[in-house]
């Protein structure tokens, strides 16, 4: 049935099916011997000296290596080491300034995806490429079908898709719409366009990022299924515990360059991190707290819920100078509501908020920012930065009006741009120019910007909202440190983070907030993982009423 | 008041709405090909010009009357081929680029008019296509009267609504248009080109663009004058809108608006020169940017409209 429909499928496709067989070598004939046997084996795909530039970074600098027939390599890197852009080379999106990509031994042209799909590579791109407007069939089928044809056939398409969908545990309907999709359906079907095109070696770009856990181990679960039917794949990842889990082997990317590769078996996440940052990394050594006055008290302040976030009621808190108060928790309970409401965005329908013993009147972030609130805000790209606009132009965005950023109201570029070289410098961001667009930047070095930005000049409340969401290790640990540097100064730090290792490892006073209220607090080591887990999930004792 | 309401049951009154309707057809059609496609083409108004003038001045030059429809296209094909290149792969500001085009397509129609018909005051007239009333259909009351006394050209345009409508949700090279307007990358992960979808949607959309000002000229009227296309390329992007960039409802839109037009026109008569004709004029405008507020709030745009895609920038 199943060959029938791929016959069937061939005749109605005239240019966009692959010339290769199904079984491309016969060297490549299983059982797949992963663990660095298999010296018979013709590699699926080799990639040859990759270089690119971007302007003046080098984003990938002689990269060479090999992937065999079912075998899983981890791309392993911090952000902005190169892994993504090494992947879209060799998916024809970008043009490489040298080197070449063989698939089947066959070389590919430069930027051509085309090429790529026909050549029997897949990729799920990070940003997922769906067309939300559609249903899940037609994206799949887009470009599946030759274009001059004067009907689409769902039927066949629909047919291919449910068998798929079948075997590998892809679940997902055919005629739902794009925009009605939980991320990780959409990343099925992102899974589904690649195998449909009969893809062979298929590259997933931190597919995990967006997942639940349990969606993460689904995924797993698929991919052991793609390789048991002889499937090459490249995961890129810069999580250690899942690139020990699935991959064979490890490439380790740093800088743009291959700093080091691993069979996995034979090496341990510590070898790995230090591949990965070029040093040892080391877990922050926290100090004893020297606490001081309150900075920050809220008293019994009520809020309507912001977004898709719990609503406050009657909720209070104190945050002192010199300590860091973590705030755990499931999203959607109310951390962003509070802060909104300590970032100045939203006003409280009731009580006070007050800020270095005055009470804030005046509801506006400018207000908030004057009164000694800096933050760092949960979403870097859609809040925190302008990605069109220029790193100098991001740094001042918070305060362009101010007397250090302008005079008679003309903005003081001068200023701006030393501002902005300054912070560039002192929390080693790496990036093209001061005058490069920052979405241009690594998530990590994005996220040093806008703590450079929040933490000069010494803010007396620090609202760090998720601050190392998505970032590697070496960004995790360099804005813990200075996190903990600002905490020394005298400092009040709100630290909301759904990581509770980070929570645990940083703060001074837990509380956990669930349902729109906040637990009594514990002191460092006061309560477990375990105990901890049972507040989120809005039971076990010590919810203040 | 009785005598206003009377008109809207009188076969002459649906067959004149018909008749404005069909150029509005064709052109909302072709914008609404390019918006699909996530191209805005403000060009239209100066394409429709060109597509009048071509059409026209083919039949007046001795070529027969499709021969007129199709240099017509093709010539609005050329100018849709001049405004992709300058969005698509140059990436350009598409508002720019439309209005450059609008006020270039217009003039350059008038000149080439001066340049071959120096010495003429009145536009020379030709022999336009005339009505051919479908045989049974055209003798139902009202509306096959309506519907089925036109001229071919009005035929053509209904043919237009229910082809775009099949080739975009029923063809792969429809779901290529459609998928280029919301996400782009979705198209080049898939292996087809960004930059060949666009440009080819730009380049047909325009050409029913030009299609829609022959009408005028060759249908409608039976001569080229200036200023007539009259702002009729700004309602069709309205019309797009209105329509939430789906040919059928956009075809009704048109339809709408070709009623009020011609009822207004209707209601000056009888209304005796008490109200000042104007506000009669002004009519069909202000009921479509009411029925623009009511249809188009929830309206669900291409997401790419008028962002650019350059391949392989980050």
């Amino acid at each position: 049935m199943a060959e029938k429909l791929d016959l069937h499928l061939n005749k109605s496709c005239k240019r966009g099916r692959r010339a290769l067989p199904q079984q491309p070598h016969p060297a490549a004939s299983p059982p797949p011997s992963p663990q660095g046997g298999g010296e018979a084996a013709a590699p699926v795909l080799r990639l040859s000296g990759i270089t690119k530039r971007f302007g003046p970074l080098v984003a990938n600098n002689g990269i060479s290596f090999d992937l065999k027939r079912g075998e899983v390599i981890a791309l392993l890197g911090e952000n902005g080491a190169g892994k993504t852009t090494l992947m879209n080379i060799l998916f024809g999106h970008y043009v490489a300034d040298e080197g070449t990509v063989e698939v089947f031994g066959k070389q590919l042209p430069a930027g051509d995806p085309r090429a790529a799909l026909d050549a029997g590579v897949g990729m799920v791109h990070q940003h997922f490429t769906l067309a939300e407007n559609m249903t899940v069939l037609e994206n799949i089928a887009l470009g599946t079908q030759s274009a001059w044809k004067l009907r689409l056939d769902r039927a066949a398409a629909r047919k291919r898709i449910s068998k798929l969908a079948g075997d590998f545990g892809l679940a997902v309907n055919p005629d739902a719409t794009v925009s009605t999709l939980s991320v990780g359906e959409r990343q099925r079907v992102e899974i589904l366009k690649a195998l449909y095109r009969d893809a062979r070696i298929l590259i997933l770009d931190e597919p995990t990022a967006v997942l639940t856990p349990a969606e993460a181990d689904a995924l797993f679960r698929t991919l052991k299924l793609l390789v048991a039917q002889g499937l090459s794949i490249i995961f890129i990842s810069h999580k250690l515990h899942e690139v020990m889990a699935v991959s064979d082997r490890v490439l380790v990317l740093r800088s743009g360059k291959l700093a080091g590769e691993q069979v996995t078996a034979e090496t341990s996440r510590a070898e790995l991190a230090s591949l990965m940052v070029g040093q040892e990394v080391a877990s922050p050594k926290v100090a004893e707290p020297k606490i001081g006055a309150v900075a920050l008290e809220l008293k019994s302040v009520s809020a309507a819920g912001q977004g898709s976030s719990h609503r406050l009621d009657g909720l209070s808190l104190e945050l002192r100078a010199g300590e860091i108060t973590g705030l755990a928790g499931v999203s959607g309970n109310g951390q962003a509501t509070l802060a909104a409401l300590i970032a100045g965005v939203l006003k409280p329908a009731s009580g006070e908020v007050v800020v270095q013993g005055a009470s804030m009147r005046d509801w506006s972030p400018r207000a908030a920012l004057g009164g000694g609130v800096a933050r760092i805000p949960e979403d870097r790209h859609a809040v925190g930065t302008i990605g069109d606009m220029s790193v100098t132009e991001n740094v001042i965005a918070e305060r362009y009006a101010t007397a250090r950023f302008s005079r008679r109201g003309f903005l003081d570029w001068k200023a701006a741009k030393n501002f902005a070289e300054e912070i560039i410098r002192d929390y080693d961001v790496k990036c093209p120019s001061p005058d490069a667009r920052i979405r241009l930047l690594s998530g990590g070095n994005m996220q040093k910007l806008i703590l450079g930005r929040a933490l000069d000049p010494d803010p007396a409340v620090i609202l760090a909202n998720q601050p190392t969401r998505g970032l590697d290790v070496g960004a995790v640990a360099f804005v813990h440190r200075r996190l903990l540097e600002a905490r020394e100064r005298g400092a009040a730090i709100l630290l909301i983070s759904e990581d509770l290792e980070e929570v645990l490892a940083l703060s001074d006073r837990i509380l956990v907030m669930s349902k729109g209220r906040l637990s009594s607090p514990s002191r460092r080591g006061e309560r477990t993982i375990r105990e901890l887990g049972e507040l989120m999930a809005g039971h076990g004792e010590g919810m203040a009423a | 008041m009785e005598q206003a309401i009377e008109i809207l049951f009188t076969a002459s009154f649906w067959v004149a709405a018909i008749r404005i309707a069909s150029p509005l057809i064709f052109a909302t059609m072709g914008e609404l090909i390019c918006e699909r496609a996530g191209v805005l083409n403000l060009g239209i108004e100066g394409i429709m010009t060109v597509g009048a003038f071509a059409g026209w001045f083919t039949v007046y030059s001795g070529g027969d009357l499709w021969t007129g429809v199709l240099i017509a296209a093709l010539a609005g094909a050329m100018f849709g081929l001049l405004h992709a290149t300058l969005t698509v792969p140059l990436g350009l500001s598409q508002h720019v680029v439309g209005i450059g085009i609008t006020l270039l397509a217009t003039s350059l129609t008038y000149f080439t008019y001066r340049l071959a018909l120096p010495q003429v005051t009145t536009p020379p007239k030709i022999e336009p296509f005339q009505p051919l009333p479908i045989p049974g259909l055209s003798k139902i009351p009202i509306l096959g009267e309506a519907l089925f006394s036109q001229t071919p050209l009005t035929y053509l345009a209904f043919a237009t609504v229910a082809i775009v409508a099949w080739v975009l949700y029923r063809t792969p090279i429809g779901l290529a248009v459609r998928a280029a307007g919301e996400n782009p990358s979705a198209v080049e992960a898939q292996g087809i080109s960004v930059t060949g979808i666009r440009m080819g949607a730009v380049m047909v959309g325009s050409a029913l663009m030009a299609v829609g000002g022959a009408f005028l000229t060759m249908s409608a009227f039976n001569s080229f004058f200036f200023e007539m296309i009259n702002g009729r390329g700004w309602i069709c992007i309205a019309l797009v809108v209105f329509g939430s960039w789906r040919p059928g409802k956009a075809l009704l839109g048109a339809i709408l608006f070709a009623a009020f037009d011609a009822y207004q026109v209707r209601l000056q008569q009888i209304s005796g020169g008490v109200v000042p004709y104007q506000v009669f004029l002004m009519m069909p405008y202000a009921l479509s940017i009411l029925a623009l507020i009511l249809v188009a709030r929830r309206a669900t745009y291409p997401k790419a409209l008028m962002i650019p895609y350059q391949k392989g920038e980050r």
